[in-house]
């Protein structure tokens, strides 16, 4: 388990704030049918050997925080208009293009969704290796080549010598997984993005997958934020969770609680609707409706249209994150309902 | 295999009566794909073992699961009993008639009571056809089904029976949403009242809270049609909610198949265990109680699957009757008579119950 | 039609039997999201009063689209020359007149004369015929020959696919130009026939790879699978869901050949194998008037202009229908 987060304001001086603090961060892509807000002040933080888990539906922004944070937002269309993404004391929007470059792969690194693509069909995965340490490292081939194989092995893919030499094809998803997963380990970076690496993966290998990261992390007191839209996952190897829906974080929370307790009714009813495997239920619990269109966000909280507990309130304020404890917090103006009892109020409009 | 083609009994505790007729039975079903060289003059050089040797039997009203890692040939079963794809051998019956061997008008009218849910709300739509097209297509192609001046209101009704809005017949599938392009899918399905519905992961491409949405429907739409299912998937917690009856599939092969408590609580094939035992259960408390078994390696190739049992590669028990002799699937010695839940068929020379899914507290 | 909206959540359906929360629920909902999504500005009460269709929507999204209006218009003022080019011209376009060799413009002879004194205006306006013919019915012959040959072979693959595969790899090999002067020097019909036929003989394989193409890619959609399992014959799978989605492709590349067939008929009249005066052609006078473009610009501008605007005019037409067969640009 990790440190718990201070929310450090201040800068510069010895730094002692978290790994990675993301704060009021907002993104937007600028298409043809109109401007989608795709993140709208997202805060969160992670600490070295933390695992943060992001949670929420497709389109809810996850990704896109993501790649603002590494710094490979498709720009144009996209564009960070506010917000600061502080890396290790340093503000990484204010960094040039060379600096961000020098800190991408090396400080922090990502692992893709969908491995296949991610890497080079070309080339062999030994050449994928080496290449992070001829480049960045300034290695030799022979040298890089050698490297390439411990990381191979590290990374618990059998006969790493021979394999080396084959082409990202000829792996099963797993083993891809594997590879993109050395890859980014390969310059030891203090922090690991996992965007949703194993929904492409079955449960048997999704388990070897998450096993193997997390036991990397520890190794390196790495920190680590996994990208997810599986409950289940997060309950696994999380330390804390951050909610998103609609752009923004509507609850983060240390592991434990959540489950027990959400202080959202998003979050309540995410955990309601899946299936559990140790009981046969009647009907699942079903949040009506579906996820917001981003060039036209509801007003007031996002979620209101599908909330059942929503009230007139909420179709007009904006919830700010409220504090629920002092590591808990929730975008819901009536979080302590949410939190204290399982009885939907009655609306009174 | 002499046991493979005994039916197996549906379990009766849910109120269907055990002696109620099949309405589909597989029989030793096969299907091997060439692998070739050559374009012109192809050679075979071997074949992919996809399905191998399959039985099982549905009954109506039922909804069979059946649950596999990927590329274990859930598809494959679901394209031959759609007759998408000609099985190399086996027999498929639906209603004591096998379907396998029939053809034109005779297969057309088969095909009425057998539809099919696809997997990718994305690409089983014709993105080019307006709603109202793709629902009222199985009319165009069954016309005695409805007449002409009738197919409009009954499109209508198939969008409302799957809470859409009927006015939406002339919108394009772009324009709606990944659960509710399944709910299309589905009224397409559902067009010429079919018995059976086969549903290939129809859920695995939705996001979790739009997937309670289409379950819920689809159980609804059980009841209300009495249909019956068979339920592809590889979320085990949605087969369980879901299902009757699982049959879990590993390389082509059923290993194991039962009335879902069966499975679920009383396993007794060492794939079904570490299946189970891998799902991730949303409850971080439960960490400390749960034995998790991480199975090693891969799922080895289906052009080339190890001898004897083909778990055996990542079986932690495998010894070496394993490799030399193929385990049927039937209801193991040690359980046999006993009558109780793991008394079920399961393809293990060493099966023995080992409860994985931690209880609830 | 306000009482009649369908995206008034009120008039959501109601779910059968009743006690379907989520169901209800969902479709209330679908209809705001749908309302505030972009992009279908079909009309907001379109009662769902007519089903349309893919061709009824093409066709009234086509009757409204001014580029293809004016493609159109430019496409028929262009068949209505060919056929008859005397209402516009009243000259003769053989008659030859030295004393005004490569004069320009002057009154009655807007386009000025060539370099054996004939009138431009009228040559361009005869040469009309021929030109549109090679390129139409290159193009069409074409388009036709290859996508269906190469839509077979992309749809029932296996040795049908093989063997057209690689005579259209025959053909590829053949060179245009010298293949035209073996072809057609042997010929001694002197109208457009031969030369569209061979045009024709050599143009289809590069039609039929990209039909074959996006034949393949089309079918391996679930949506034919489910046509299948529907019990949907062949031809019906070809022509309701490939076609409609395998066609842009073959549309494009079409448009832009027939620019191509025009130009390629001016190099074979220019080789002296394609159409051979007395036939007026735009081919021709370009490739007489490409060597005087420094004495007399006029002769070349005037014939180029006019297939230019021929090619834009099909190109901006193939465009818009491609556009209106994709829903999703609506
Ligand atoms: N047309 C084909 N030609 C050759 N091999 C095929 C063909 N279709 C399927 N296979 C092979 O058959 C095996 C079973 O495939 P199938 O699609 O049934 O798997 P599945 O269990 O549905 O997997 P998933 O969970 O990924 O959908 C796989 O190894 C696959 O590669
Ligand atoms: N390159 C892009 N251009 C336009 N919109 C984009 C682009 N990338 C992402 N988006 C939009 O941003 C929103 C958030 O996407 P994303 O972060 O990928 O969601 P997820 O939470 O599923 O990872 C989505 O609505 C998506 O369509
Ligand atoms: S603020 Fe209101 S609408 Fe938003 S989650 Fe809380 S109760 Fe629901
Ligand atoms: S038969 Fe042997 S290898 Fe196969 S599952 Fe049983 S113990 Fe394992
Ligand atoms: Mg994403
Ligand atoms: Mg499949």
């Amino acid at each position: 388990m990790a440190t718990s987060v201070e929310l450090s304001t201040e800068e510069g001086g010895t730094y002692s704030g978290p790994l990675l603090d993301v704060r009021n961060l907002h993104v937007e892509f600028r298409t043809r049918e109109g401007v989608a807000r795709a993140v709208n002040g997202v805060e969160y933080s992670v600490d070295a050997g933390e695992t943060l888990a992001v949670l929420g539906e497709s389109g809810s922004g996850k990704s896109v925080t993501a790649q603002a944070i590494m710094g490979i937002l498709d720009s144009p269309p996209g564009f960070v208009t506010q917000g600061k993404i502080i890396f290790q004391g340093r503000d990484l929007l204010t960094l040039g293009g060379e600096e961000r470059r020098k800190v991408r792969g090396a400080r922090m690194a990502m692992i893709f969704q969908d491995a296949l693509s991610s890497l080079n069909p070309v080339l062999n995965v030994g050449e994928q290796l080496g290449e992070m340490f001829t480049v960045h490292r300034g290695m030799s081939r022979k040298e890089a080549r050698a490297r390439a194989v411990e990381l191979m092995e590290r990374v618990r893919i059998p006969a790493a010598k021979e394999r080396i030499r084959s082409y990202p094809h000829q792996f099963s998803g797993g083993m891809r997984q594997r590879v993109m997963i050395a890859m980014a380990m390969a310059l030891e970076p203090e922090l690991i993005i996992a965007d949703e690496p194993t929904t492409a993966l079955d449960v048997t290998v999704q388990a070897q997958v998450m096993d193997l990261l997390a036991e990397l992390q520890r190794e390196y007191n790495m920190g680590l934020i996994l990208i997810t839209h599986d409950l289940g996952v997060v309950a696994d190897v999380a330390d804390k969770i951050a909610v998103m829906y609609a752009g923004r974080i509507v609850e983060t929370s240390p592991v434990h609680d959540i489950y027990r307790a959400p202080a959202h009714p998003y979050t309540k009813g995410l955990l309601d609707s899946i299936p559990r495997l140790d009981q046969k239920g009647q009907e699942l619990y079903a949040i009506k409706g579906l996820p917001p269109n981003l060039l036209h966000i509801p007003s007031g909280c996002a979620f209101h249209p599908r909330c059942p507990r929503a009230r007139d309130v909420c179709r007009t304020d904006d919830p700010p994150l409220y504090r629920v404890s002092q590591h808990r917090a929730s975008a819901c103006h009536f979080w302590k309902e949410t939190l204290g009892d399982d009885s939907v109020p009655s609306d009174d409009t | 295999m002499t046991t493979a083609s005994r039916p197996t009994t549906p379990e009766p505790s849910d109120g269907r009566p055990a002696d109620r007729e099949p309405i589909l039975q597989v029989r030793d079903l096969v299907k091997h794909f060439p692998l070739t060289q050559g374009i012109v003059f192809k050679r075979q050089v071997g074949a992919v073992q996809a399905v191998d040797g399959v039985s099982f039997d549905l009954f109506p009203g039922e909804t069979l699961g059946i649950v596999g890692e990927s590329g274990c040939g859930k598809s494959t079963v679901a394209k031959l009993l759609m007759n998408l794809e000609e099985p190399t051998s086996g027999e498929i019956l639906y209603r004591g008639e096998d379907i396998t061997k029939l053809s034109g008008r005779a297969l057309k009218a088969v095909r009425r009571n057998i539809q099919m849910v696809f997997q990718d709300p994305y690409t089983s739509l014709n993105p080019r056809m307006t709603v109202g097209d793709i629902i009222g297509e199985p009319y165009e192609i069954h016309p005695e089904v409805a007449p002409k001046g009738d197919r409009r209101k009954r499109v209508q009704e198939l969008l409302d029976v799957v809470g859409l809005n009927p006015e939406y017949i002339n919108r394009y599938p772009h324009q709606f949403s990944g659960g509710q392009r399944q709910r299309i899918g589905i009224a397409r399905g559902l067009a010429l009242r079919p018995e059976v519905i086969v549903a290939d992961e129809p859920v695995s491409a939705l996001d979790v809270s739009v997937q309670a949405q289409v379950v819920n429907l689809m159980e609804r739409l059980q009841d209300e049609f009495n249909l019956s299912y068979m339920f592809i998937a590889h979320d085990l917690s949605i087969v369980r909610h879901i299902s009757d009856r699982v049959g879990v599939m590993y390389l082509g092969k059923i290993v194991e198949v039962g009335a879902d408590a069966e499975i679920y609580e009383h396993p007794t094939h060492p794939y079904t265990q570490a299946l189970l035992s891998a799902v991730p259960v949303p409850d971080p408390e439960a960490r400390q109680y749960r034995e998790r078994i991480i199975l090693s390696g891969d799922v080895p190739s289906p052009a080339n699957p190890p001898s004897g049992c083909r778990f055996r590669t990542r079986c932690w028990k495998a010894r070496e009757r394993c490799v030399v002799e193929e385990p049927l699937l039937a209801v193991p010695e040690a359980f046999r008579g006993t009558g109780g839940p793991a008394a079920h068929d399961s393809a293990c020379h060493f099966a023995e119950e080992k409860p994985v899914v931690p209880r609830e507290r | 039609m306000p009482e009649n909206n369908p995206l008034d959540p009120e008039q959501g359906p109601i779910a059968p039997g009743g006690g379907y929360g989520a169901g209800m629920d969902l479709a209330a909902s679908d209809a705001d999201t749908l309302e505030r999504a972009p992009g279908h500005g079909q009309e907001p009460g379109g009662p769902a009063g007519k089903p349309r269709s893919l061709w009824s929507d093409a066709w009234r999204d086509l009757r409204r689209n001014p580029v293809f209006i004016i493609s159109v218009l430019i496409i028929l003022f262009l068949v209505f020359i060919s056929l008859w080019p005397g209402t516009i011209a009243t000259q003769d376009p053989l008659q030859a007149n030295l004393q005004k060799s490569q004069a320009g413009s002057e009154p009655g002879h807007p386009f000025g004369f060539d370099s054996q004194g004939r009138d431009v205006y009228t040559r361009v306006v005869y040469g009309a015929r021929a030109s549109v013919t090679v390129g139409v019915c290159a193009t069409a012959g074409v388009v036709l020959l290859g996508s269906v040959l190469g839509g077979l072979a992309g749809f029932f693959g296996g040795w049908w696919d093989a063997i057209l595969s690689r005579i259209s790899d025959v053909f590829f090999g053949i060179p245009v130009v010298l293949g035209g002067l073996v072809f057609l020097s042997v010929v001694t019909n002197s109208t457009v026939w031969p030369v569209v036929g061979f045009m024709v003989l050599l143009g289809w394989p590069q039609i039929a790879r990209i039909a074959r193409g996006s034949v393949i890619t089309a079918r391996q959609n679930d949506y034919v699978q489910a046509g299948r399992a529907l019990g949907a014959g062949n031809s019906r799978l070809l022509l309701r869901h490939i076609a409609p989605n395998a066609v842009a492709p073959v549309i494009v590349v079409g448009t832009i050949a027939l620019g191509t067939y025009i130009a390629l008929e001016a190099t074979l009249s220019y080789l002296g194998v394609g159409l051979k005066p007395p036939t007026v052609s735009w081919g021709i006078d370009i490739s007489d008037a490409s060597n005087q473009i420094r004495n007399a610009p006029h002769m070349l501008l005037w014939p180029a202009g006019a297939l230019s605007l021929t090619v834009l005019a099909f190109i901006m037409l193939g465009d818009a229908v491609r556009d209106a067969l994709d829903p999703k640009l609506r």
